[in-house]
């Protein structure tokens, strides 16, 4: 019988969410690594016993972890994330060129085809690469090398890269998000790259069509229709229809469109989630009302889901990596909050229900269908 | 033989319980050589799991938020040249690795 197993990061641990495939009965385990922040947990779609986390505190830095068995025992790997040649400088808060350095690994994206290929996206906006299952790093530097990375500044949680998605059609095509430099293609493998972000309005920044600077949040894709991209902005839902050559809004009738994850559904790729946030100054739902919000026309139109979810009072975030679905005939949906609660619905957003409700902050919500 | 004593997430990383007995390598090292520097090598070359944990792997640098403590005494600026006192590398004293507190 299939299942799900969800993994979660959070601001001290990582949590292991299983049930089987009617998504009704659930057990939790963990915390692994308690008091660590785990920024990130991905397992391999190509080997689902095989999971990367990323495992960090101010006081200690940045550790990896991987399980070879579905996240029941977990073994440290490499940690050294050693910036390509003389790092040079990126633009600091204050205009002034700033020496890159490291402080943290956000994401891991596990390879779409090899178990022991895993990227990572670092801060100070870095993509790093590991082919032998994360014991040794090597930077993929074209991205941060390209012509604009010295004018690469940060947004509020720092220069971040966070968004990895590899294209399972075109081979060597993968797209990566910065905040708050924007979103960048490669069509060789992660070699060389060059920023997408025609379309994309930025009003806080001098020119707001610039080439680079944009707060690019979260890019979403269906994998069946991988020249189509969704984007979550710091402000605007966009989308692309060309492999981001350009972008389109498709914000629509949401009632605000700041927010941070997006998300396609499993089985239909014109049907997208995005959870509105207040405002880049309040980072609560508005009115104080849980509602993610899904359009099955690929943007633009789009309604409220809210049955199961909190209506008053609630004052939670989500954060960019805290979305996913299921593989499932009915596609199963996954957040986490800021308060804590992991949220799922079995029937595509109709209906909601609490899997867990006092985590420590939920950081990722990955889910890993099992057959 | 030195003794280090490690902060609580650190002794769960490293597997180890309670403090870390240490043989300073060299032939018959002089109690009275035995540096800090010295030190954290025989402690990552026993647990490499710590490198970069306590000092940053390319630089050397203590890591802002760890603290060396010995014999009342704060370590936390000297150099990995720095002896340490005789107590410690006699292993009459721990040499105190900890984590500041920090964060409100």
């Amino acid at each position: 019988m299939s299942g799900v197993r969800v993994l979660v990061g959070t601001r001290k641990g990582a949590f292991v969410l299983t049930s089987d495939g009617t998504r009704q009965e659930w057990s939790v385990a963990g915390p692994e690594f308690p008091g660590w922040e785990i920024y990130h947990v991905k397992g391999s779609p190509v080997d689902r016993a095989r999971i990367y986390a990323s495992q960090s505190t101010g006081w200690f830095g940045q550790l990896i972890q991987r399980s070879d068995d579905g996240g029941r025992s977990w073994q440290p790997v490499g940690k050294e994330f050693a910036y390509d040649g003389i790092p040079g400088t990126h633009q600091w808060y204050d205009g002034t060129p700033h020496p890159w350095e490291f402080a943290r690994v956000w994401h891991l994206e596990p390879s779409l085809t090899d178990p022991d290929t895993v990227y990572a996206g670092v801060e100070d906006a870095a993509l790093f690469r590991s082919t032998d299952a994360g014991e040794t790093w090597q930077e993929l530097s074209g991205l941060r090398g390209h012509d604009t990375g010295s004018r690469w500044q940060p947004g509020a949680g720092g220069m971040c890269l966070h968004t990895i998605i590899q294209d399972p059609v075109n081979q060597g095509r993968m797209f990566a998000a910065i905040s708050a430099a924007g979103a960048f293609r490669s069509d060789d493998a992660g070699t060389t790259w060059r920023p997408i972000n025609h379309g994309l309005q930025s009003e806080g920044i001098p020119d707001p069509e610039a080439e680079i600077g944009h707060c690019v949040h979260r890019i979403a894709l269906h994998p069946s229709r991988p020249d189509v991209l969704f984007m979550q902005k710091h402000w605007d839902v966009m989308r692309s229809d060309d492999a981001g050559e350009n972008w389109h809004e498709v914000s629509g009738n949401l009632p605000s469109d700041f927010g941070f994850p997006i998300s396609v559904h499993a089985n239909e790729p014109d049907t997208v989630y995005v959870l509105p946030i207040t405002s880049d100054s309040y980072r609560f739902p508005p009115e104080g009302k849980l509602r993610v919000y899904r359009s099955r026309t690929g943007g633009n139109e789009w309604e409220a889901l809210s049955a199961g979810l909190p209506q008053q009072n609630c004052y939670v975030n989500v954060l960019r990596d805290a979305m996913d679905v299921d593989s499932l005939d009915e596609c199963g949906v996954y957040f986490g909050t800021t308060g804590g609660q992991v949220y799922m619905s079995a029937d595509g957003g109709d209906s909601w229900d609490a899997i867990v409700r006092d985590l420590p902050a939920v950081l990722s919500v990955e889910v890993q269908t099992l057959p | 033989m030195i003794r280090v004593a490690l902060p609580a997430h650190l002794r769960t990383l490293a597997s180890v319980s309670g403090e870390v007995a240490l043989d300073i390598p060299g032939p018959a090292p002089d109690a009275a050589a035995v540096t800090l520097g010295m030190a954290l090598d025989a402690l990552e070359e026993r647990h490499p799991v710590l490198r970069g944990t306590i000092r940053d792997q390319a630089t050397g640098r203590r890591r802002a938020f760890v603290r060396f403590f010995a014999c009342q005494q704060d370590l936390s600026h000297e150099s990995a040249e720095f002896p340490l006192p005789q107590a410690v590398a006699a292993g009459a004293e721990p040499l105190l690795i900890v984590g500041a507190m920090a964060g409100g």
